[in-house]
Formats: C-alpha cells, sequence, structure tokens
C-alpha cells in the first residue's frame, strides 16, 4: 500500500530515503558501517601551505630556467632567411610580374630574386613558402573540399561533396580534386641557383618528397583505383579545378607523387591555423659531409609567378631554414620558459622570506600539531 | 500536477454543491431514484502521470517547460535551421543524453507508480450486494457500497463504519501509512445502525472531500421499516480512512463515502510547494551574466565581422568566394544568421551538462545524508530521512532557527512527578529518590505532612482515571503478530498483576494515568459507553461516559462528564492554568497558583484539574446541546466549542499535577554548538513561558548573564487600552538598550558573536505577539515590527511562548522577509509545527512521539534534536562547499573553454570557425571533465568531519552565501579569461613559426585547436586537483581516469578515419601533435603558468587541512578589516590577503606582457 505512494511522494523531488520500498520497511533500516557511506574513505589530505608549495616554486624554476636556456640556443642556432617576393614595391624585382597578372596566361611571368648568405647552412636545409593575409582557416575555405574524394573514392570522384560549392563542377563535370582549398593551390614555382664565384649558376637540388604528413600521404590522400593503372584513365570525365593549369593527374611525373598523393596538394590540403603562414614547399638535403648544404655566397631565386596576392592585400614569401629537435626557430619558448622559471624561482624567494619574516606566528602555529 | 488533474476532475462540482448525498445499499432505496444522483468517481487511484500513448509528447513537453532545457532546444533548432559552425549533433547530443536519461528515469518511476496503482486497484475486495457477498476488484467499488474488511486489511477507501465484530461496537485502527502514527486508533460504529447490514436503509449527508485526516462532518438517515428515520451525527471517530489498517478487530462493515482520488489519502498526496535554495538563485544571477556575455561576444563578433569585410578585398577574396545562395541572401538577414551562427558557435558557455550535474550531485549527495549511522537512532530504529534532496547546501547557510520546546528540546517522555490537591503537595513516591535534591530546597512545603482531606484526594484521583482519552492495551492473544504497537507503549512495562499497557495520542494523559495508578486508583479499560477503574479498596468503579469534550490548542483543555454509579452526573476537566483559572472560583486559585508556578519555574509541565456537578437539568440542557451542535453540517467546530465554553464554567479547582519534560540527549550541547556556530535559535513553543524560560536555561540558550527582556501580557500589565502605549515604551526602551548599547559589533555582515558587552535574551508571548503583529493598520504598525525586529536581532536568543501553531508561521515569515532575508531552519516534532516547518527555507521534522505529521511535511527528518548539530555542521556545511564550488568551476571552466574559440575568431576573419574539433566539442563536458568534478561534489571534506564538529565557528565561514557571492564569482570569472587568455595567446605565439615537428613539416589549425584543447583539459582538472582536499581513491580514479580517458580518446579518435566523418579532420593530428617536442614543451609551459598563480595563493593562504586548529583564535578585529575582498574564497589572514592580490594581480600582468612583447619583438626581427 504504502509503497504506491512513497514513489508518488519523489516525484519532483528526489527523496534519499525512501527507496520503493517505504513504510516498515525503511523503519528497521539500520545504515551500513562502511566507510563509503559514512564518508570516511581513507583519504590523502594535501596540506597545501607556504612551506609545502615552497620548494616546488624552486623546483619548478631551475627546472625551467635551463630548459628556456637550452630551447633559447637551439632556437639561436637555427639559420632561418626570409625573402619577401611579393612585389608591390616598385623597386621589387617581381612587380612586374605582380602587376599584370592574368589567369591564363600562356607564358608564365618569371621574376629573379638575388639574395646572399653571410653564414653557410649547415645540415638539411627547409624551404617554406609563406603567405600572409590569407585566411586558409576561413570556415567557408575550411568546409570547401571533399575528404572521401581526396581518398580515393570513386563515387566521391564522380559526384564530389555538396561543401564544394562552388567548385564542385564544371561544365557539368565533377572537379577532381574539388572544392575552393584545392582550387587555390599554391602554384608558385620557386627555384634556387647557387652563384658560383666564378661566375656560373648552378641550382640547387630541392627535394618534392618528404614534405607532407606521412600519414597524410600513405592513407587520408589515395589515388582512386581503378580498371587501369593510368591516373589519366582514372580521372576521365573529371574537369581540372578552375585556377589550375595543368589537371590533377599530370601534378608531377613522378608517379608516386601524382594525383591526389602530390605532396605539394597534401601540404596545401591542411589548412593553415592564422592568415600568416607558411608551409613547406622543398627541402634541401645535405649531401656531402664536408661541406654545408648552403654555402656562403650568393644565390639567386628564380620564381615563376603565379600567384595572385594583390587582389587582398597578401603577401608573399620564401623561407629558407635549418631544423632542430624543436622544429623551425621559434624564440618565443625558450623566452617563455626562462621567464616563467625566473619568475617562479623570484616568488620563491620572496615567499621565503614572507614566510620567515611575516610567517613566524602562523608558521608556528602551524608546528605546534 | 496533481491540484490540476483534481480540479479539473471535480473542481466545477465542487464549486456548486458543498455536502454530498450518500445512499447505503443504494439498489433497495426507493428514494434514490427522487434525487437526480451525484456523479462519484470510482475507486480507481491513479497516481501514475503518463500512459503508454501519452508518455513521449507529454514527458517532452514537460521536459522542455524547464527554461535551460529550452534553452538548448532552440540552440539545436538554431543549428538545424541556419548553417552554422558547428553541426547539431555538438549541442544535439548532449540534450538527446539529458533528455533520455530523465525521460527514462520518469518512465521507470511511473512504471513503479502504475505497478503501485494496479497493486491496489486491484486489490480483491467484498461487497455486499443486494444482501448477498460479492466479490470485486478494489477499483469497481462506488460510493454507497457496503464494503466488508477483514483483519489487517487496508480500508480500500473512506468508509463510515456501519458494523464491527466487537462487542462494543467499535473497531482499532492504525494510521502508521498516513500520518505514521502506530499507535491503535478507536473507531466507533455509527450509533443504532441495525446489527443487520445487508437490510440497511440508509441516506448519509457530508460534506464534499477534503484534505483535512482529523475532520469529518456528516450526518446519517436511518430508515426502518415503519419507524421513523432515525438521524445520527458522524464524526471523524466513524470515519475509517484508506490506506490504514484494521487491527484487533476481525471484521467490519461500512459504507464507502469517498473513493478513489477523493479519499483524503489521496487528497493528502498533493505536492508541496517546491522551496528554492539560494544557491539556485546564485546560479541564475550568474547564469544572466553569462548570457550577457553569450551575447556581447556574439555582438562584438558579429559587428566586427561586417567591419572587416568592408576593407578592401577581405570580404570575397578569389581563393575563397562566396555560394551562390551567400550572395542572393538579403544583409540584414545575413547579419542576424551570423549572429545566431556565434552564439550557437558560444553557447558552450552555459553548460547543458552543470544542470545534469547539479541534479546528480544534489540527489547522490542526499544519500550520504541517510546512510550516516550517527543519525541513527536506536530508540526510533530509524536514520534521517531526506524529503528534498534540493536543500542540502542550504543547511549549510542558515542563520536563525526556530525550534519547538516539547519533543524538540525536551523528549516529550512525561513523567509524573507530583501532584497538588487542595494546596497540599504530593510526591510521586516512585521518583521520591531522584526528586530529593529538589525537595529540599522546596522550603517549607514538606511532602505528606499535610494531607487533603481525604474524599478530595479520591475525587482528584478519580479525576486523573476519567478525564482523559487513553486506551488500555489489551493483553495480546497468542495468534496476534503485530510487533509494531509496542513502539507505542510509552516504556511502561506491564506490571504483572494488570496485563496492559496504555495507548494515547499525547504522553501527558499516560503519565498522569500512571501517576493516579501509583497513588492507588487504576484505571482498567473504557468501552465507548464506560469507564472502569479500580480504586484503593480494589474495588471496581465503573462510569457512564456520557460526553468528551475533546481537547483542542485554543481552548487548552479537556473535559468529560461521566455518570457515577450513584447516578451522579460531573463534569472533570483538566487543562492548562491560565485556561482553567478564569473558570474556577477564585479563592482556590490562590492556594494552588504557588504550587503550579513554582512547577512551572521547574520546567514541569504543569496543568489544573478541576470538577463540576451537573444537576439532572443542568445535564439534558448540556446534552441536548451538544447533540444539536454535533449534527450541525456547517461550522460544527465553532458551534461545539461554544457549547464547550458555555459548559466549562463555574467549577471547582482541585487540584494540579506536575509532569516532567526531561531534556532531550545533548540538547544543551547542541544548542550551544549552534548559535556557536553564528545561528540565532528562537523556541517558539506552546509553553507557558515560566517553563519555557527553564528549559531555555537548562538549554543553555539564556545564560546566568543574559538579560532578559521581556515583552509579555506581565510586562504590559492589565487594561486594554494602556498595552499599545506600553508596548511601544517598551519597545522603545528595548531597542534603546539593546541596539544602542552595542553599536560597533554590528558592524557589516558579519553577527555579533562573542560580543564582549552585555548579552540579551528577549521573551514573548503570543498575546503580546499578535498585538505586534495585528497592530493598528497604520504606519505605527510596521513601526512596531520593525523595532521588534531589530530587538529580536540583536538578542543571542528568543523565547517565544503561549504560540498557536499559526503565530510561529508568521514569526518565521517576519524574519524570513527582514532585511538580508536570512535564511531560516524550524524544527519541530507535533503537528503544530508542522505550519512553521512549511515557512521555513528549512524544515526539520523530529521523529517523536506526536506523530508522524512534522516528518511528512519537512525536509529532513532526524530522529533526535542532537542530530541537528552534525547535519548543519558537517553535512550543511560541506554540501555547501561542494556544491558552491561544482557550480563556480563550472563556469569557469566553461568560460575558458570557450574564451580560445572567441579569440580565435579574431585571426580566421570572424567566420565561425570552431577552434576545436566537434567531438571535443561535445565530449569536453560530457566525459572529460564532468567526472572530477561530480566526485568532488561528492566526496570533498575540505576540512575533516570531527573537525567541523569540533569547532562550529567553521560554520560561519560559509555564512551569507560566502562562497557564491559576487566576489568569489568575480574571482573565477578572472581566473577563467586569465586561462582562456592564456591558452589561446600561447599557441599564437608557438604558432607564429608553424613548423614544429622536427621533420620540418607544419601544424594546420586542427593542431593549433588540440594543443589549445590538450592544456585546457589539463589545466582544469588539475586545477579542481589542486582545490580538491581530500583526495580518496574515487577522486584520484576519475581525476586521473579523466586525463587518461581524454588521451585515449584522442588517439582512438584521430587513429582511424571514420567512414561517417565527412572530414577526417583530426585524423592523426593528435599523434603527430605529440612527436613535436615543441608542442610538449608549449604544453607543459601553459599548464604550469595558468595554475601558477591558483598555487601562489595556496602558498599565502592560511594553511587548512586536518590539522586545522588555529582557526578558533582568530583575533575580532581581522574580519571587519577587510571587509570587501575579492578573493574571498576562504577567508585569508589579514596581511597575507594584501599580499596575495598585489602579487596576483602584478602576476597576471606580467604573464600577460611578457609574451606578447617577445612575440612582437620575434615578428619584428
Amino acid at each position: 500500500m504504502a509503497s504506491g505512494y512513497s514513489a508518488k511522494e519523489e516525484d519532483g523531488h528526489h527523496s534519499g530515503a525512501l527507496g520503493p520500498a517505504g513504510g516498515a520497511a525503511v523503519r528497521s533500516r539500520k545504515p551500513d558501517n562502511t566507510a563509503f557511506k559514512q564518508q570516511r574513505l581513507p583519504a590523502w589530505q594535501p596540506i597545501l601551505t607556504a612551506g609545502t608549495v615552497l620548494p616546488a616554486f624552486f623546483i619548478i624554476g631551475l627546472l625551467f630556467i635551463p630548459i628556456g636556456i637550452g630551447l633559447y640556443v637551439t632556437s639561436n642556432n637555427i639559420r632561418e632567411l626570409q625573402i619577401d617576393y611579393t612585389g608591390t614595391e616598385s623597386s621589387s624585382p617581381c612587380f612586374a610580374c605582380s602587376q599584370n597578372y592574368s589567369w591564363n596566361m600562356t607564358t608564365p611571368c618569371v621574376c629573379s630574386v638575388s639574395f646572399s648568405l653571410d653564414q653557410p647552412f649547415e645540415s638539411n636545409v627547409f624551404m617554406y613558402y609563406g603567405l600572409s593575409n590569407f585566411y586558409q582557416n576561413h570556415r567557408r575555405y575550411v568546409k570547401s573540399r571533399d575528404d572521401s574524394q581526396l581518398n580515393g573514392n570513386l563515387n566521391s570522384l564522380k559526384e564530389p561533396s555538396k561543401e564544394c560549392e562552388p567548385y564542385r563542377t564544371n561544365d557539368g563535370k565533377p572537379i577532381a580534386p574539388c572544392g575552393a582549398i584545392a582550387n587555390s593551390l599554391f602554384n608558385d614555382t620557386l627555384a634556387l641557383y647557387y652563384n658560383d664565384p666564378n661566375g656560373t649558376e648552378t641550382q640547387i637540388q630541392l627535394v618534392k618528397r618528404g614534405i607532407a604528413w606521412w600519414t597524410d600521404k600513405h592513407v587520408k590522400f589515395r589515388n582512386p583505383v581503378g580498371d587501369d593503372s593510368n591516373l589519366t584513365a582514372i580521372f576521365q570525365g573529371t574537369a581540372k579545378p578552375v585556377n589550375w593549369q595543368k589537371p590533377v593527374y599530370e601534378l608531377d611525373s613522378d608517379p608516386e607523387n601524382n594525383g591526389f598523393i602530390n605532396e605539394d596538394l597534401i601540404v596545401w590540403m591542411r589548412t593553415a591555423a592564422l592568415p600568416t603562414f607558411r608551409k613547406l614547399y622543398r627541402i634541401i638535403e645535405k649531401n656531402s659531409s664536408t661541406s654545408p648544404t648552403l654555402p656562403r655566397g650568393n644565390y639567386t631565386l628564380k620564381i615563376t609567378y603565379n600567384y595572385p596576392v594583390r587582389s587582398f592585400e597578401g603577401r608573399k614569401r620564401m623561407i629558407l631554414s635549418t631544423i632542430s629537435w624543436m622544429g623551425g626557430k621559434n624564440p618565443f619558448l625558450g623566452i617563455a620558459y626562462i621567464t616563467v622559471g625566473s619568475i617562479c624561482f623570484f616568488l620563491g624567494v620572496v615567499l621565503l622570506i614572507i614566510h620567515h619574516k611575516y610567517g613566524s606566528r602562523s608558521s608556528s602555529a602551524d608546528l605546534t600539531h | 500536477m496533481w491540484r490540476r488533474r483534481l480540479t479539473c476532475l471535480f473542481g466545477g462540482e465542487e464549486k456548486r454543491v458543498d455536502s454530498r448525498t450518500i445512499h447505503a445499499g443504494r439498489g433497495s432505496s426507493p428514494v434514490a431514484d427522487a434525487f437526480p444522483q451525484q456523479k462519484f468517481c470510482d475507486n480507481r487511484i491513479v497516481s501514475s502521470k503518463y500512459t503508454i500513448w501519452n508518455f513521449l509528447p507529454k514527458n517532452l513537453f514537460e521536459q522542455f517547460r524547464r527554461i535551460a532545457n529550452f534553452y538548448f532546444l532552440i540552440i539545436f533548432l538554431v543549428q538545424v535551421i541556419v548553417d552554422t559552425p558547428t553541426s547539431p549533433v555538438t549541442s544535439g547530443l548532449p540534450l538527446f543524453f539529458v533528455i533520455t536519461v530523465t525521460a527514462i528515469k520518469q518512465g521507470y518511476e511511473d512504471w513503479l507508480r502504475h505497478k503501485a496503482d494496479n497493486e491496489v486497484n486491484k486489490y480483491p475486495v467484498t461487497v455486499l450486494e443486494d444482501g448477498k457477498r460479492v466479490g470485486k476488484e478494489s477499483e469497481k467499488i462506488k460510493v454507497g457500497d457496503v464494503v466488508e474488511v477483514l483483519e489487517d486489511e487496508t480500508f480500500p477507501c473512506d468508509l463510515v463504519l456501519l458494523q464491527s465484530s466487537r462487542d462494543d461496537d467499535t473497531c482499532f485502527v492504525t494510521t502508521a501509512s498516513l500520518d505514521g502514527e502506530s499507535n491503535h486508533k478507536t473507531h466507533y460504529t455509527v450509533p443504532d445502525t441495525v446489527k443487520d447490514v445487508e437490510s440497511l436503509h440508509a441516506t448519509i449527508e457530508c460534506e464534499q472531500p477534503q484534505p483535512d485526516l482529523y475532520k469529518f462532518v456528516g450526518r446519517m438517515h436511518i430508515r426502518r421499516d415503519g419507524q421513523e428515520t432515525a438521524v445520527r451525527s458522524l464524526g471523524p471517530e466513524n470515519l475509517l480512512l484508506k490506506g490504514a489498517t484494521l487491527k484487533n478487530t476481525k471484521k467490519i462493515y461500512g459504507v464507502a463515502v469517498y473513493t478513489g482520488m477523493e479519499t483524503k489519502m489521496a487528497l493528502n498526496y498533493q505536492g508541496k510547494s517546491q522551496k528554492r535554495s539560494v544557491v539556485e538563485k546564485s546560479i541564475n544571477a550568474f547564469l544572466i551574466v553569462y548570457l550577457c556575455l553569450l551575447v556581447s561576444k556574439a555582438f562584438v563578433c558579429t559587428t566586427l565581422k561586417y567591419v572587416w569585410q568592408n576593407q578592401h578585398g577581405q570580404d570575397e577574396p578569389w581563393y575563397n568566394p562566396k555560394t551562390q545562395q551567400e550572395r542572393d541572401t538579403n544583409l540584414y538577414l545575413k547579419m542576424f544568421t551570423d549572429f545566431l551562427s556565434f552564439m550557437v558557435l558560444f553557447n558552450f558557455i552555459i553548460p547543458v551538462s552543470m544542470y545534469v550535474t547539479v541534479e546528480m550531485q544534489k540527489f547522490l549527495g542526499s544519500f550520504f545524508i541517510t546512510w550516516d549511522k550517527d543519525f541513527f537512532d536506536p530508540e526510533v530504529q530509524e536514520g534521517a530521512l531526506v524529503n528534498t534532496s534540493d536543500l542540502n547546501e542550504e543547511l549549510g547557510q542558515v542563520e536563525y532557527i526556530f525550534t519547538d520546546k516539547t519533543g524538540t528540546l525536551t523528549e516529550n517522555n512525561m513523567e509524573f512527578i507530583e501532584c497538588c490537591i487542595d494546596g497540599f503537595q504530593y510526591k510521586n513516591h516512585k521518583f521520591l529518590t531522584e526528586t530529593d535534591g529538589l525537595c529540599e530546597t522546596d522550603g517549607p512545603i514538606t511532602i505528606t505532612l499535610n494531607k487533603a482531606p481525604e474524599e478530595l484526594e479520591e475525587l482528584f484521583l478519580r479525576a486523573l482515571c476519567l478525564c482523559h482519552t487513553v486506551q488500555v492495551k489489551e493483553s495480546q492473544p497468542v495468534d496476534e503478530i503485530d510487533g509494531v504497537v509496542l513502539d507505542q507503549v510509552d516504556g511502561f512495562s506491564p506490571s504483572p498483576e494488570d496485563q496492559c499497557a496504555f495507548i494515547a495520542s499525547s504522553p501527558d494523559e499516560v503519565a498522569l494515568v500512571k501517576g493516579a495508578m501509583t497513588h492507588g486508583f487504576t484505571f482498567i479499560g473504557s468501552d465507548s459507553k464506560s469507564m472502569k477503574i479500580r480504586n484503593r479498596d480494589n474495588r471496581v468503579e465503573v462510569y457512564e461516559l456520557l460526553h468528551v469534550l475533546n481537547f483542542d490548542p485554543v481552548r487548552r483543555r479537556m473535559s468529560v462528564i461521566v455518570k457515577s454509579e450513584s447516578g451522579e452526573v460531573l463534569l472533570f476537566c483538566k487543562g492548562a492554568d491560565s485556561s482553567i483559572f478564569p473558570r474556577v472560583r477564585k479563592e482556590e486559585v490562590d492556594r494552588i497558583r504557588v504550587h503550579v508556578e513554582r512547577d512551572a519555574k521547574e520546567g514541569y509541565r504543569t496543568l489544573c484539574v478541576a470538577y463540576k456537578r451537573l444537576g439532572n437539568e443542568d445535564f439534558a440542557r448540556v446534552d441536548a446541546e451538544l447533540r444539536e451542535a454535533r449534527l450541525s453540517l456547517h461550522d460544527r467546530e465553532e458551534k461545539l466549542m461554544a457549547v464547550y465554553n458555555q459548559v466549562e464554567t463555574d467549577m471547582i479547582l482541585i487540584g494540579a499535577t506536575a509532569v516532567e519534560d526531561r531534556l532531550q540527549d545533548r540538547a544543551a550541547e547542541t544548542m550551544e554548538a549552534l548559535q556557536g556556530a553564528g545561528m540565532k535559535v528562537w523556541v517558539l513553543t506552546g509553553d507557558k513561558m515560566e517553563t519555557a524560560k527553564s528549559t531555555c536555561y537548562a538549554c543553555r540558550l539564556f545564560q546566568r548573564g543574559t538579560e532578559l527582556l521581556e515583552l509579555t501580557v506581565g510586562a504590559l500589565g492589565e487594561g486594554e487600552g494602556k498595552r499599545e502605549e506600553r508596548l511601544l515604551e517598551l519597545l522603545l526602551e528595548y531597542h534603546k538598550r539593546v541596539v544602542h548599547d552595542t553599536p560597533p559589533s554590528k558592524t557589516g555582515l558579519h553577527r555579533t558573536w562573542s560580543s564582549p558587552g552585555q548579552d540579551y535574551g528577549l521573551i514573548v508571548d503570543g498575546a503580546t505577539l499578535s498585538l505586534l503583529l495585528n497592530a493598528s493598520p497604520d504606519g505605527t504598525g510596521s513601526h512596531y515590527k520593525n523595532l521588534f525586529l531589530k530587538i529580536c536581532q540583536s538578542c543571542t536568543s528568543v523565547l517565544c511562548c503561549r504560540m498557536a501553531p499559526l503565530q510561529k508561521a508568521q514569526i518565521v515569515r517576519m524574519v524570513k522577509s527582514s532585511k538580508g532575508s536570512p535564511i531560516t531552519l524550524s524544527v519541530g516534532d507535533g503537528a503544530n509545527d508542522v505550519s512553521m516547518i512549511l515557512e521555513a527555507h528549512v524544515g526539520i521534522g523530529i521523529k517523536g512521539k506526536e506523530g508522524r505529521q512534522a516528518v511528512r511535511n519537512s525536509d529532513y527528518a532526524i530522529p533526535k534534536l542532537k542530530h541537528l548539530k552534525k547535519l548543519l555542521l558537517v553535512h550543511g556545511h560541506l554540501y555547501y562547499v561542494r556544491i558552491a564550488h561544482l557550480v563556480q568551476y563550472f563556469f569557469y571552466k566553461n568560460l575558458c573553454f570557450i574564451l580560445p574559440q572567441f579569440l580565435y575568431q579574431f585571426y580566421c576573419g570572424y567566420s565561425q570557425l570552431p577552434l576545436y574539433d566537434a567531438a571535443y566539442l561535445t565530449m569536453y563536458n560530457i566525459c572529460f571533465t564532468s567526472m572530477p568534478i561530480l566526485a568532488y561534489s561528492l566526496f570533498e571534506q575540505h576540512i575533516s568531519i570531527d573537525t567541523l564538529l569540533d569547532h562550529a565557528a567553521l560554520y560561519r565561514e560559509v555564512a551569507k552565501n560566502a562562497m557564491l557571492r559576487w566576489g568569489p564569482f568575480f574571482y573565477w570569472t578572472m581566473l577563467g579569461v586569465f586561462h582562456g587568455l592564456l591558452f589561446f595567446f600561447g599557441v599564437y605565439c608557438v604558432f607564429s613559426n608553424p613548423a614544429l615537428l622536427p621533420s620540418g613539416q607544419v601544424f594546420g589549425n586542427w593542431t593549433f585547436g588540440t594543443i589549445v584543447f590538450t592544456i585546457l583539459v589539463f589545466t582544469v582538472t588539475i586545477k579542481l586537483a589542486l582545490d580538491t582536499r581530500h583526495w580518496t581513491w574515487i577522486n584520484h580514479f576519475v581525476i586521473w581516469g579523466s586525463l587518461a580517458f581524454y588521451i585515449l580518446f584522442s588517439f582512438f579518435w584521430g587513429g582511424i578515419t571514420w567512414p561517417f566523418l565527412e572530414q577526417q579532420r583530426l585524423y592523426f593530428v593528435f599523434i603527430n601533435m605529440l612527436s613535436s617536442m615543441s608542442a610538449w614543451l608549449a604544453i607543459m609551459l601553459l599548464i604550469v603558468l595558468s595554475l601558477l598563480p591558483d598555487v601562489l595563493l595556496v602558498a599565502l593562504r592560511r594553511p587548512r587541512g586536518r590539522n586545522t586548529r588555529q582557526v578558533l583564535p582568530r583575533s575580532p578585529l581581522c574580519f571587519p578589516s577587510i571587509p570587501h575582498q575579492v578573493f574571498q574564497i576562504p577567508p585569508v589572514s589579514h596581511l597575507h590577503a594584501h599580499i596575495s592580490s598585489f602579487l596576483h594581480a602584478s602576476f597576471l600582468c606580467i604573464s600577460f606582457l611578457c609574451p606578447l612583447s617577445l612575440f612582437n619583438s620575434a615578428v619584428a626581427g
């Protein structure tokens, strides 16, 4: 009898004790004497006081300052050279190229920028292109891709995702790869020449493999597989992205770097976090153990200028950089570590003083029990 | 819910007809057709809310009526309709989860109700139809059916008792499941109903159903063949309530008067008005702040977006063209949808999960109160009972305690101490040794040296034996298996000579009857017509019981009219002195008053006994009047009262009794602790001033040095006209004395505890109070009230005596609505405390002897007063700290969750790109950060239980909602902002060169978000870990488990290309992130940097923990000197507070400026 109503009583507010049993069942119920129910579980009760926290400050200080110094030194040892070749200034060698720009130019506009290295670049040198004021992280842009198509799905190849609009189809044919990201693939060609003191110009070998994440190259991006091993045949019936000069199956002569698994494409498809970004373009491998990869001297950067940035006030850079275990040059981490470490150490000292000077009353109280 | 259903069932009808006519044995009644048959509902009990068909729509509707759910539904719908940055799944999934869980829980509860309903509704009953016994299901019973009920069965509906198998036309009933009173109550058959129920022709007129269990008014017209219709009055003693159980009686027949949802039981199960806690109000206030924050964020972003887009080339660069649809949309519509999109993007700042977690915390947390074995009382065999879990934290906020005296402060375990007959004192020899000490102080009066005349003595004892409603419990037959009743036997073990025990609704009566027994007069038993007593000569006297003039709290007395064997009609009356003295001859009063006052001063409950001889004509008149009043259908109460008052006059005072009501176990200690915790204790009692005052002294509510201010009828003096003037004078005088005496201690929020000055205690009585509260309605009325309140607030304790139940509630309401709206708590055990229990913020019921009504209406019920200490000081304090921290933490963690996403908008062209992946957005509040805070809010003991119990003053630290005021809220918000800024800009600086992999490869935007998110999850969790002072294995498991789960989930989520995802955004992002040393270092740095201020604060804070002992000697100077601490979580000592706030501020500055300036220089270089 009573049970029916205890359930009703719970309505609206939870009743702790009145289980469905209710009534007489409750009467004889003695609470269990378990540690859990009595809130007496064994517990570690840390007491954080000035005394216990002080060492932490010193430890953090002592730990962070060396790390910071290490980072700072590492960062400082990284050689980095940036060349802005946007060509907005009339003095710039690429001024002409940047002015008369049109997508369907038959003869590419080439400009060269000369620079010199005061110090040699040892070990592998990484060549990046950098763009500024380019919003690769715009939501409309980020969405505009079809990962399924890029993964080699044949259905998606013929029927790309709606997200790719307005670069989904062209003249009724599906675009491969579809979407705004792929459409705006960076297509400047950068070539580097070493000007020998004797006057000859030698082109520096640029490696275009290994610039994309391994998993992207091997898992996330795949060429569609058809009856034919020939990419051209597989991409039959698709259109090239509007702004591309060549279709996707002609991106590279190397079949391992062609089609969707072209590393330039893969790198580009990884949208950058911030509007100013750099992307890995080529790697200059160290070829002999004796001579530096890029010795001191004069160089020429020859740019096939295809990529327009003037319309949105963007800028283009070429960056040469060596790499350490922490990646590219970034003084921030080292300085931040040193700063935080110093602050900790300083605070530790201050606290110690306070603790000794003013805390004697309270600390003696601490100690009495 | 219930009310609505009921009103729609028969609300309209109720207004039209205020009584109902029932034909018992309908079928055979020819008259029945003449009347338009009233329609009554069937006997089906419906406590369930839903049926299978309406469950889904109705439940959804109910759920979305909650403002929070509705908000999330709107967000979800916006996501579905508008092109928003996050998929509808991110907010739809949590909402769906919450709604489903709630629906399942409610569905299950409803299923239980259906089951219980069916059990009741399908219960087989026997009904007499056309003279035959017919088996039926309970739900088929109709009003007017004659129902047979056997022993130990419950009544299927409200019945008027027609016939009982007992010879004396009574039956015994326990109403344990109705009001918890397990004693046997006697109910009487309607007099003169024929023994042969089958041939009964009767019409019952009775009032419409009403929930009062103890009220029933009706009239029965009995028709016999060839005879005149007899009319009999029906009262509650004739009504058997549904839910009660038949005891000690083989079989009864009764006619159904109220069925189904109209039974008193069903009417009584209406929901109480829900009490809301201050924490909930704080949450709502904070919610509004965050809502404003959300809207302003969205607004800022929308504005900036359109400002930015107006710049040359930014709106639609060639690489990122708009879709056709976007171009076509109207600009203003576009702005609006953009605004909505931003709202959706930032909506996580107000988390669904907070509501879920708060609910869970309250629900699960309340179990610890029920489980607490310290609340278990071996006598009652019960622990604490939690009727609502919504108020757990309110227990930690109590400022005023209103306590009943009898049964709450005292045990309500009465012992007859002494009596006084005609001015001569008689000590109960049984307790002589105990009271010896008192005897010596008594002075001139010595025991039994002087004796009253014998006949007066015997008259007095007979009066004690007759004037009561006590029943004798029959010796149990062997087949009786009824253990429950023994509880109520009042600790009286049946003496070998008479195997009986007394059962009564009030323990005083039992004490008196037993007292009479020790003096030689034994009450043997009674039936409805007569009472038997055994006198000193061992001879049985039989008295015919003519009338019982029941006790009620307004008259404060009861009487019986009996006819002795000699044919003499006597009226015996007993009651409070104040109600008896004006009704007896003056000369007797003075002799007895001395005793009564002395007894009262010693804390005994006194009753005066008087009698009156009624002549035959007198009696005939009285009898007629009483019968007439009983038969009246309307205003029966008032009419009866008038007759009673008329009868109980010109009596002769015989003597007085003194009954001791012992203080409850550790009552004084409890009161002292509660006062030490800064609570003000008010005693509200119906008892007389002297008794109550002595109890207050005994409970140490009044100390020796306490100066008592009296606002009583005595102090005001006689004379109606002058009273008000005198009252004002007194009020002004006291006000001057109390308030002006102690001006410095009234500073700020802190109450005057341990003030070195004078302690004041105030005594008010009911009459003065009504004068105060109902004073002339012009301006002076509120002036009185204000003065009175001010005086009260400056007194350490207040005693209100001679209170009617309603006045108790009035007092509570007055304090509740006074300035600062303090949190009030009422403790009581009896039905007269229900009003104040319901009125106060928190109502506590004591599982006492006066039935279960207080317990049923309370929010929490405890067996004894002493348990109040732990309930408030430990559970209340802990729950408050837990939930306050929970709320603050929730707002904090969502602020620093969403702030980076907000900041990211500045760097992604205000395009509403979420910083975090959808999975992270969804899971953050559900999985990654919800469990640690839940565990914290269930298990945290920032101060150990023992310390809390030992140092009541610790309670003051959380007083006045200390942890949820704007100060702490501001602190937490600032912390959230600081963390959010740090997370975002820290990672931003690292990403100034996104080539963070040792292979020279670069990170994209999803890695950026993942790094921020990783820092976020770790920081927020470790921040909680830093705040945790009580690490049980559960805390360890949950905190480290959440972090491990986050890492595992990230591996898993990024490790597979999920076929159902449109974009594989996180594919190997997390693993690649971990392969970058820079990312590791950045994560570590930012976590440490974020937590540094907290650690610093901890270092500067007073040490807390299990060894905290030095809290007590805190100097009183400390608090007033820092009235507005911003970082006030737990109070910081004077010096430390300043240093810490300074350091904290400067630290914030340094940590912002350093990285930014560094970054700037780095970019420039």
